[in-house]
């Protein structure tokens, strides 16, 4: 085990780091924007636009998130029209790339757990948002959202490890995350394993750190459900 | 679409390295997650220990990373190995190094699936099994073990269908499943999409047929309940 290679290159890992956060985060975050929206469509069984979310959710819930990547970054440059697009700019680009298929992953596992959540919101919660003469709106943004949210803590906890794991595949397409610094090291220094080890230390610590983070968010966002 | 049906019997191939691959992996899983269940729940406090050292580094790590070192780290070990007794140069097998991986991450998750299933079985029938003079293996063997089954099914269909999709990263150390042969036949006739979209279609029917399946195994084993259909 060379660790003195790992010392010394520390900030080709930081890097990586960086990356991974960055690419996790905002793939995160873009489709927990997506994901509101759909899942409460979801949760009403809204004609039409309920089935179509339903069809994105399943095609990106039962496929492996290397393949919709590769689709992607590999596929759409068969397209002529795609080439010639303005769009081409960012969809020649990795990062874009990874971006677009890690966001769109994680919406649709997020528009599951948001409908699950709005869907088993207890009915006296609604309607007594309702006897107090609150808006369609207001029963939304003040009482069944807050509510939902917090009960799907512990499953989109899940979902943002799953992510950041998930993420690791950005490297197969040269992106220098954390999995990537650890395969230049590899073949810069020609060594078998030091850079996948030091990787994976890397990971379990990022994950453990999230772990610990959700766990103090449900103790305090959850703390009314828990037992007495 | 011409080109699709030419290279069928290549997409064929490749379906079915990645379902033997899925499904060698699972058993390998099922092991490892009842011994590691065993472990925590009967175990001394060193099986506690390692299996608590298990699951939580399985958790902590990527799938590809934890494939990639088995591949590449397990490649020098078994040459150092070797090396030390005289032997050539060893090249591990793919397909082997996949299932161990994979095998080795799902049995970290079904061991959590077992052991609940285990102890929403009530201890009450246990105790009686016992007092009708039941050995300890008979009871397992006719009390726990089917209980154990379904109350297990549900959880155990979902880490298949986590497993299965985790197979393509195996493609990535040059595996020729369904992921890899695709990328291959798609790069050399430059229509990558098409065959990746193929490859796209067979994990949504993989997925979908392992979910009627299952479906189908949840309600025999639920024969006798009241929810059950």
């Amino acid at each position: 085990m060379r660790v003195d290679l790992v010392l010394a290159n520390w900030e080709l890992f930081l890097g990586g780091v960086w990356m991974t956060v960055q690419l996790t985060g905002l793939a995160l975050l873009i489709g927990f924007c997506i994901a509101i929206p759909f899942g409460i469509i979801r949760a009403n069984k809204v004609p039409v636009w309920s089935q179509l979310i339903n069809a994105y959710v399943y095609a990106f819930r039962g496929t492996p998130l290397l393949v919709q990547l590769f689709l992607i970054y590999f596929g759409l440059a068969q397209f002529d029209f795609v080439r010639e697009s303005w769009a081409w700019v960012f969809l020649r680009d990795a990062w874009w790339c990874a971006l677009i298929a890690f966001a769109l992953n994680s919406g649709a596992y997020a528009t599951e757990i948001i409908r699950g959540a709005v869907a088993t919101t207890p009915k006296g919660e609604i309607e007594g948002a309702r006897a107090l003469g609150l808006s369609r709106w207001q029963v939304y943004a003040l009482v069944l959202l807050p509510s939902a949210l917090r009960r799907a803590l512990p499953q989109y906890g899940n979902e943002v490890v799953f992510m950041l794991h998930g993420s690791a595949v950005a490297s197969i397409i040269t992106i220098q995350d954390i999995l990537g610094a650890g395969r230049t090291l590899n073949a810069r220094y020609y060594v078998a394993y030091e850079g996948f080890l030091t990787a994976a230390l890397l990971y379990m610590a990022i994950t453990f750190l999230l772990v610990m983070i959700f766990r103090q968010l449900e103790r305090r966002y959850l703390r009314h459900l828990a037992l007495r | 679409m011409d080109t699709l049906i030419q290279y069928a019997p290549l997409l064929a191939k490749g379906t079915f390295v990645t379902v033997m691959l899925a499904v060698t992996s699972l058993i390998l899983a099922t092991v490892l997650g009842s011994l590691a269940a065993a472990g925590k729940l009967g175990g001394g406090r060193i099986a506690k220990a390692i299996v608590f050292l298990y699951t939580s580094i399985v958790r902590g790590v990527p799938d590809l990373v934890l494939i990639l070192l088995i591949y590449f780290g397990g490649q020098r070990l078994v040459n150092t190995i070797g090396k030390q007794f005289g032997m050539d140069y060893i090249e591990l097998n793919q397909f082997f190094a996949g299932v161990l991986a994979i095998g080795f991450i799902y049995g970290a998750y079904l061991t959590e699936t077992f052991r609940g299933a285990y102890l929403t079985v009530p201890p009450g029938q246990g105790e009686a099994a016992k007092a009708l003079g039941m050995r300890p293996f008979g009871i397992f063997w006719a009390v726990n073990f089917p209980q154990v089954i379904r109350f297990a099914l549900p959880g155990y269909a979902n880490v298949w269908q986590v497993l299965v999709k985790s197979t393509a990263v195996v493609s990535v150390i040059g595996l020729g499943d369904l992921v890899g042969l695709a990328g291959d036949a798609g790069k050399s006739v430059r229509e990558p999409f098409t065959f990746y979209f193929a490859v796209f279609c067979v994990y949504l029917c993989i997925t979908a047929i392992s979910q009627f399946l299952f479906d189908r195994a949840e309600r025999r084993y639920s024969r006798g309940f009241s929810d059950a259909r």
